[in-house]
């Protein structure tokens, strides 16, 4: 009598000993599947955010750019922000061009963010909080290189749009673009 | 603490099911409260007043509001000019944020003055920070709304704020706005999480008082309090001192509302938003301004964000850098002159936030943004080791009565 229950007491040591593993198992595997499930659930609720097909699908302009004569500029919407276009002036191309590297907070060559010389397209969000610089029209701020000053926190860019002094840590963006024709540019 | 008697038989009856009415006896009626509580104690009540104004005001606009890029300007000028009352409506919004900020920069000051934060308070003071950064947000996302020119470039630098982050930034900021600009997508989220932030509010605002009435109030003595003595109820006596108080507080706010109702505001956001040209001057409103100077004072752009949101987590963890034993900056004579200091310290900040950043201004903010943490991060910790304090009385009664009563 003492004898068997002494082993059955054994007996559920050793089992609960040999169970513990596949307890274990059990705990990991319901939790890991919960993590996964819960995972699955939250991606379309976060993702939801992101642009929506219509917001993506609004994703290019062409503009004529014939009758943009040299030292002006326009700008235009695209995916509702500025785009910048200058058509700049040889003076304006030399300077760009002569800059030392060394002396860019972002070093980049201006052959590197153009096409063609003459036009300088660029995103016209001022890569420090976004605002747009001005410089685009006679008469506005042009900053300390002839390029584009930004008013709200006073980040001066270059004749090729690059930053030379604030607090904006890289130049102004180049957008995807291509020349459809010589007076044809397709943004986008 | 003996469960009250109600003499009304349906109260009697509710009470015993649900003892809503014993809990509320319990909480506001005989709730022991320090009896030497100055006017600087009214500011948590003036809180809770202005975030129901806020609410009730919210919901109303609400219902005739349309958050649509095209539409939102034009429906808030209908609110002002067809809506009935709808004008008084929104300025008591419009100008009840600028109150609401008012009253909660002077509670977190009679906080930092008299120790508020000390053991064994410290998440009581941790749940208020939360309170203020959720005030941050729901200010922020309610400002975008009426889609006026700083509507739109406030929502457009502050997001941009997130790009600072390495690697992931961009892609965080096109999920905020759920396109490449500010735009629809994002106006119409800014509205949904408006709305719902002033309800996560009351509930933090709920573990504030629970916290809160774990130990009672502080008091300007900074002590504990000694026993019933030291106490009495809070109603009628701090519910009619509140009740003043907030007579007070509606008078200076009805002044605001009737008389200069866009004093605190910008006239460019009466201009519909352009994406395509920004204000020449930018500035956020005036509660965000010392914030706004930190981050235009680090010449870094990631370095700005950073020293920005230092600025409220350093509040975090300010129990465990101020460790002095003596709550009450009446006792601590260097203290209190390093108090006012911080006090001055932000007030220019606030200023030199709301002018550009150039020259002698970009000088000023950095010393004043350095003074800023200096203060936390070393002025107080210093302070905690090196300060005589004055001697406190034996009880909250003393003062008073000589006696140990």
């Amino acid at each position: 009598m003492g004898n068997t229950a002494e082993k059955s007491v054994a007996n559920s040591v050793a089992n609960s000993v040999a169970n513990r593993g596949r307890r274990d198992f059990i705990v990991v595997a319901t939790n890991a599947m919960l993590a996964v499930g819960a995972g699955a659930v939250a991606y379309p609720l976060i993702d939801q955010m992101n642009p929506a097909a219509d917001t993506l699908a609004l994703s290019s302009v062409e503009v004529d750019i014939s009758s943009l004569e040299a030292g002006q500029a326009i700008t235009i919407k695209w995916r509702g922000k500025p785009v910048f276009i200058r058509h700049r002036t040889p003076a304006e191309i030399a300077e760009a061009e002569a800059v030392d590297l060394a002396a860019l907070r972002d070093p980049e060559t201006d052959m590197a963010r153009i096409q063609k010389p003459e036009y300088l397209i660029i995103q016209g969000i001022c890569t420090h909080l976004g605002c747009v610089p001005l410089g685009q029209k006679i008469g506005e701020v042009k900053g300390d290189w002839g390029g584009w000053f930004c008013p709200c926190h006073g980040s001066h860019y270059d004749t090729s749009g690059r930053i030379r002094k604030g607090p904006a840590p890289t130049n102004l963006e180049v957008p995807p673009y291509a020349f459809l024709s010589d007076s044809i540019v397709k943004i986008g | 603490m003996a469960s009250p008697q109600f003499k009304n038989p349906l109260v009697k009856w509710i009470d015993h099911r649900l003892p809503v009415f014993s809990y509320m006896h319990h909480e506001l009626h005989e709730y022991p409260t320090p009896k030497n509580l100055s006017y600087l104690w009214n500011l948590g009540s003036l809180a809770g007043l202005a975030l129901v104004v806020m609410i009730i005001t919210g919901i109303i606009l609400a219902m005739h509001y349309t958050p649509h890029v095209d539409h939102a300007f034009d429906s808030v000028e209908r609110i002002m000019r067809d809506v009935n009352h709808g004008w008084l409506i929104r300025y008591i919004h419009m100008n009840g944020a600028s109150f609401f900020f008012i009253v909660v920069y002077l509670h977190i000051f009679r906080g930092l003055y008299y120790g508020s934060y000390k053991a064994p308070r410290e998440l009581l003071w941790m749940l208020g920070v939360v309170i203020l950064l959720l005030m941050m947000a729901t200010a922020f996302m309610g400002y975008v709304l009426p889609w006026g020119q700083m509507s739109f470039w406030g929502a457009t630098v502050i997001t941009n704020l997130f790009s600072a982050i390495p690697l992931i930034g961009e892609s965080i900021v096109t999920w905020l706005w759920g396109g490449f600009s500010v735009d629809n997508p994002t106006l119409g989220r800014f509205f949904a999480l408006h709305y719902l932030m002033p309800f996560v509010i009351v509930a933090v605002v709920m573990l504030h008082l629970i916290a809160l009435h774990r130990f009672g109030s502080g008091n300007p003595l900074g002590i504990d309090v000694s026993g019933q003595q030291d106490t009495i109820p809070f109603h009628p006596y701090y519910t009619s001192k509140d009740l003043f108080g907030a007579m007070v507080f509606l008078t200076i706010f009805a002044s605001a509302v009737f008389f200069y109702p866009n004093y605190l505001g910008h006239p460019d956001n009466y201009i519909p938003a352009n994406p395509l040209q920004t204000p020449a001057h930018i500035v956020p409103e005036w509660y965000f301004l010392p914030f706004y100077a930190i981050l235009r004072a680090i010449p870094d752009k990631l370095g700005g964000v950073l020293f920005m949101f230092g600025a409220i987590a350093v509040l975090f963890i300010l129990p465990w850098l101020d460790r002095a034993p003596v709550r009450s900056g009446r006792f601590r004579p260097l203290f209190k002159i390093f108090f006012w200091l911080f006090l001055a310290d932000c007030v220019l900040l606030g200023y030199l936030g709301g002018k550009p950043a150039e020259g002698v201004y970009v000088t000023w903010s950095r010393l004043a943004t350095a003074y800023y943490f200096v203060h936390f991060l070393l002025i107080l910790p210093l302070l905690s080791v090196v300060e005589n304090t004055r001697p406190l009385p034996a009880s909250i009664s003393m003062p008073v009565t000589k006696g140990g009563k």
